[in-house]
């Protein structure tokens, strides 16, 4: 049984301006200790997905469909069983490390506040098991950070206490919410080489949530494309990569310039705007910027099943082959 | 690029802020070296890419040339006039010819404004004399070279998404037919699609006008797309300055080196097969910046020399520029001695 079954997960705002349709009937399953990526730009639903997930909607949102994490459904659930999954079979870590972290409270009281909340440890226990923690993400001096507040630390350590505060309870599930974005490109790549330490190293499941398709490389097992909150594309990362099948994950490669290839005149934007969710085009959300939509793209596709185990949801059999691929 | 005499030359630009530190009875002051004895050069129709990490200084840099911030010392050379010897009434006639576009798209533009008027503003300043009428044909053929409809002109920013905004702040930018266009992390706010669109504009647009552009940013692919040259800042100082290919292919400063490999490369074959000399640690405090060279308390390289004294700017053959004692060394092949970085 997976760990985690998502099932027609929809998520929608009521707003002045009308309802908002962030995610619209999402399906995925996460194995445990697997490392699933969901990828996609502002306003695909992959933020809102992952807080339905675990209840932290904001208050005009609401979801329905089905989220089981084993076996049991958590949409629905009351908030005092809730906080029980949360912070410890499930936890979550933000974009913004410093902001999610209680600036009035020192690094050290926040942690042993998980432990003796959940596992109900002494306060001497939960010290130990924290300096423990913080060495496990290499922290530097960890008996040193446990006194000190979240404003005396960089962005980059803030990062690391909130992965050693994720991983206090040995979650099942991480849910990781573009974790490194707010951060430098150095200090990026000693967060991902832990990240992906942590999941060699642990049974934890992770899904990452991010529009870097280069960390996704690094770090994903699996990866499910998201535009406009409907699923466009799900496969294994190497598959993926090699042989994008759907439009908007061509087009998303081949936007990005790479360091690893021969610099090329101009980058193959994908024309028009980001989707408005208040106004999102009937039919495949995508149609308005894809450059091979024709006629039928006015009807939604289905999230078809291909060989080996690949979804896609588009019209057409097959991408064509670019002239740059041609070429 | 050309031997023709470079239209910037920065020749060893401070900016110090004096920040208070608090204290009880009487304040504590430090002395923030945001930038320290910068010098680089900007040629005729030339990409200048200007990379480094949060709090390298690059921004301050930025707002220094165009005399935003009071520089403690150096020089900005505009065609061969120190800008920094002009009084405001001179100054501003100079700001015609250098113009700047900034992150945040749509928090740069007043939101009381209409597009019409956001654009037309700059002209209103410097072409006083100019009618209504040619106000608005100019205006109009502006939008339309950024790639918005000209019937947009009436419109607010907030109709407009991210990259129709940051079209419009070229547009703002352009419109006075600038020389040098300095670009403070254009695209950085913008989702992955409309970067590029952004990032094309830009480059479409230096050809068809002949621009200089000073390229800010943190993205470094994005910085290799797009500029001639690339110069690396790291704590205020830089580090290293070559031509685009050079740098690289084959960085000669450890830290430029050490940013080129962080980089996440979107293939995952390529990506996990990486060998990564990850830095450790975080970038030091500008407060308290270490001696000699700025880099060495992150340095897998640094050997005791380097704590000694500041290296210079060593101009190495074809005119690239490298701020490091152990540069020979590396190039010929220098190990990490570290086994932390192995």
């Amino acid at each position: 049984m997976a760990l985690l079954e998502v099932r027609d997960l929809t998520v929608s705002f009521d707003t002045p301006d009308g309802v908002v349709h962030a995610v619209n009937g999402i399906n995925f399953d996460l194995d445990p200790g697997e490392t699933l990526g969901l990828v996609g730009e502002s306003g695909s639903g992959k933020t809102q997905t992952a807080l339905a997930l675990i209840g932290l909607l904001a208050e005009n949102g609401r979801a329905s469909g089905s989220v089981k994490f084993r076996g049991q459904e958590l949409l629905g659930m009351s908030i005092s069983e809730l906080s029980r999954v949360r912070g410890s079979k499930i936890s979550m870590i933000f974009q913004d490390p410093i902001s999610s972290l209680n600036p009035y409270m020192t690094i050290g009281d926040q942690l042993v506040e998980v432990l003796t909340y959940h596992r109900n440890l002494r306060r001497r226990a939960a010290r130990e098991r924290a300096i423990e923690m913080l060495n496990q993400v290499h922290l530097s001096d960890p008996k040193q950070r446990m006194r000190q507040y979240p404003h005396e630390l960089s962005g980059g350590m803030c990062q690391r206490v909130m992965i050693a505060m994720g991983l206090l309870c040995q979650p099942d599930l991480l849910i990781a919410d573009e974790p490194t974005t707010a951060l430098d490109v150095t200090v990026q790549s000693q967060i991902n080489t832990l990240m992906a330490e942590l999941s060699e190293q642990s049974s934890t499941a992770i899904l990452l949530i991010t529009h870097d398709l280069g960390v996704v490389a690094g770090l994903c097992h699996r990866v499910l494309v998201m535009y406009a909150g409907q699923e466009m594309e799900m496969a294994e990362v190497k598959e993926l990569f090699a042989d994008p099948r759907h439009p908007y994950t061509e087009g998303l490669l081949n936007s990005v310039p790479r360091l690893d290839k021969a610099r090329s005149g101009i980058l193959n934007a994908i024309p028009g705007n980001p989707p408005n969710l208040l106004d999102i085009p009937s039919g495949c959300p995508f149609s308005n910027r894809c450059r091979y939509a024709f006629e039928k793209c006015r009807e939604l596709p289905e999230f078809e099943q291909l060989d080996g185990g690949r979804l896609k949801r588009c019209h057409l059999d097959a991408l064509p082959v670019t002239e740059e691929e041609a070429g | 690029m050309s031997a023709r005499r470079p239209v910037l030359e920065v020749r060893d630009l401070s900016v110090h802020f004096r920040v208070d530190t608090g204290g009880v009875f009487r304040h504590n002051y430090h002395t923030i070296k945001a930038v320290d004895r910068v010098s680089f050069d900007v040629n005729a129709a030339e990409t200048l890419g200007i990379v480094g990490e949060s709090g390298c200084g690059k921004s301050t840099l930025a707002r220094a040339i165009l005399g935003l911030v009071r520089p403690q010392d150096g020089r900005v050379a505009w065609l061969g006039e120190n800008l920094l010897d002009l009084d405001e009434e001179r100054m501003r006639g100079k700001r015609r010819e250098i113009q700047m576009i900034f992150q945040d798209p749509s928090g740069s533009l007043d939101p009381r404004m209409t597009v019409g008027d956001i654009v037309a503003e700059p002209l209103k300043t410097f072409f006083p004399s100019m009618s209504r009428l040619q106000i608005r044909e100019r205006v109009q053929g502006m939008l339309k070279l950024v790639g918005l409809l000209p019937e947009q002109i009436n419109r607010y920013p907030h109709e407009f998404s991210g990259g129709q905004c940051q079209r419009i702040g070229i547009a703002r930018a352009l419109v006075v037919n600038p020389r040098l266009v300095v670009c403070d992390e254009p695209v950085s706010a913008l989702d992955v699609s409309i970067q590029a669109q952004i990032v094309n504009l830009l480059k479409d647009l230096q050809k068809k006008l002949q621009l200089s552009l000073i390229f800010i940013a943190h993205d470094l692919s994005v910085v290799r797309h797009v500029s001639d040259r690339v110069l690396v800042m790291y704590l205020g100082q830089v580090v290293e300055v070559a031509d685009r290919d050079s740098i690289y292919l084959n960085p000669r400063h450890p830290y430029t080196r050490a940013l080129i490999e962080s980089v996440p490369i979107p293939d995952p074959v390529k990506e996990r097969e990486r060998a990564r000399r990850s830095l450790k640690g975080d970038m030091p405090s500008p407060m308290n910046p270490p001696s000699g060279c700025v880099f060495r308390t992150r340095c897998p390289y640094a050997i005791d020399a380097c704590a000694d004294q500041r290296p210079g700017l060593e101009t190495l053959d074809s005119g690239r520029l490298v701020a490091c004692i152990r540069h020979r060394e590396l190039a010929d092949g220098l190990e990490a001695p570290d086994p932390e970085f192995a």
